[in-house]
């Protein structure tokens, strides 16, 4: 494996934590982050040394999910997936896979731009400016687009959940 | 209800939800909060999003992952060899340069075959948009396989990415000696450099770096025992024979 395969093994868990939030099947959201590798692999020569790789990455990985999430999706949206697939992690309650399986419904449904800023803050437990400088964006874009994507989550989540607690009531 | 000025900024909140306030800030949030159910139910709803997000991301990493096998289509050498090659330049350059003799070139003032076939196949396809390449250099591995096939002779598309140059792709050509090739560079400035390959001749054994210019377009050419190269590029002359040099190392897995 030469540098740019190295480079790109770095940033492997990054891109498994953002694939799993999209696709709630662990095998094919594993099988997004190899589509992906092997994309970036092949493209490697339009990758410009000195930009930011994570970003680009990203990117790559959104795209491919974007215009293949049917490929990547286990089925119909709103069945509810067993996250106890997960070898070695504690299953999940009950509640909490409902809310997983709602919140990767609503992130899929963000945009790029909103979806990365959330993910780095939220998952990766990034600081807005270690955030703003990897995505080259001011911090005051990290924050709008941060409060931005967290309301329409909520609101997106909270559609989702709303009938099945109404019933639990 | 709470007066106006009490009211915490949104980055606040958000810093709250974060974790990265400190402890008298926090205090100020959280009496806002306790005296503003609404917001308290919508500031807990983001903190359970990051919560989510950490149950997720424990449970991938915890997951095993198998790398993709990546073609190693840059290392020429195997380990072994590249080793001994390392040794070999070291000692070569304490040699006080003695390597250099073959790299040597010579500036002339007509053009030889290759060079003038280089530098027309250079200024043919360079300036092309569309089409400048007939395989593009993400089928690198397709690209080289066919055209080694219809040359008669291994060629390889040198690894430029360390001064700066990518592989745009590649384009089977003709010749006055037969099918030639021609891989064509660009930088992050648009600058585009080709490689024009072409099957020797039998019994050549020249092998000086030659030089010759032509207007703005610049060739560096050589021949091995069974490939002749030409360089074209709209390059100084030194920075042209940086890059040669760089070829020339590879290809001869110096």
């Amino acid at each position: 494996m030469d540098e740019f395969g190295r480079l790109i093994e770095k940033e492997v868990p990054r891109l498994r934590r953002y694939a799993h939030a999209l696709v709630s099947d662990p095998e094919r959201a594993d099988d997004l982050v190899q589509d992906c590798l092997e994309r970036a692999w092949r493209k490697s020569h339009l990758w410009v040394r000195r930009t930011n790789l994570r970003g680009w990455l990203m990117t790559i990985l959104h795209n491919l999910h974007a215009n293949a999430s049917r490929r990547y999706s286990a089925g119909p949206a709103m069945v509810p997936l067993d996250d106890s697939q997960y070898a070695g992690a504690t299953a999940p309650a009950q509640a909490d896979r409902l809310q997983l399986g709602a919140l990767r419904d609503a992130v899929q449904r963000l945009p790029l731009e909103q979806q990365q800023v959330l993910l780095l803050v939220g998952m990766e437990q990034m600081r807005y400016a270690e955030a703003a400088e990897l995505l080259q964006i001011p911090v005051g874009t990290v924050m709008s687009r941060l409060f931005r994507a967290r309301e329409r989550l909520r609101v997106l989540m909270s559609e989702a959940t709303q009938p099945t607690l109404r019933r639990v009531k | 209800m709470t007066a106006k000025a009490s009211r915490p900024s949104e980055e606040m909140l958000h810093a709250y939800v974060d974790g990265l306030l400190g402890g008298q800030e926090q205090g100020v949030v959280e009496r806002f909060l306790a005296e503003n159910p609404s917001e308290a139910i919508r500031i807990e709803a983001y903190r359970r999003q990051n919560a989510a997000f950490r149950v997720l991301a424990d449970a991938v990493d915890s997951r095993p992952f198998a790398m993709p096998e990546f073609q190693a289509r840059r290392q020429w050498l195997p380990r072994a060899l590249r080793a001994a090659a390392v040794v070999a330049l070291v000692l070569l350059g304490v040699g006080g340069g003695w390597w250099l003799r073959g790299l040597e070139y010579t500036e002339r003032v007509g053009w030889s075959d290759l060079a003038e076939q280089a530098a027309v196949a250079h200024q043919t396809y360079v300036p092309e948009v569309l089409h400048p390449v007939e395989v593009s250099g993400d089928q690198e591995k397709h690209l080289v396989t066919w055209l080694s096939k219809r040359l008669g002779n291994p060629v390889r598309a040198p690894s430029l990415r360390a001064l700066g140059y990518d592989l745009v792709g590649g384009r089977l050509l003709p010749s006055s000696s037969g099918p030639a090739a021609q891989f064509m560079y660009q930088n992050a400035r648009m600058n585009r450099i080709t490689l024009y390959v072409l099957s020797s001749e039998s019994g050549r054994e020249e092998t000086a770096f030659r030089f010759v210019r032509n207007g703005p377009v610049g060739v560096f050419y050589w021949i091995s025992d069974t490939l002749d190269y030409a360089l074209a590029g709209e390059l100084e002359r030194e920075r042209l024979l940086e890059v040669a040099t760089a070829i020339y190392k590879q290809l001869h897995n110096l």
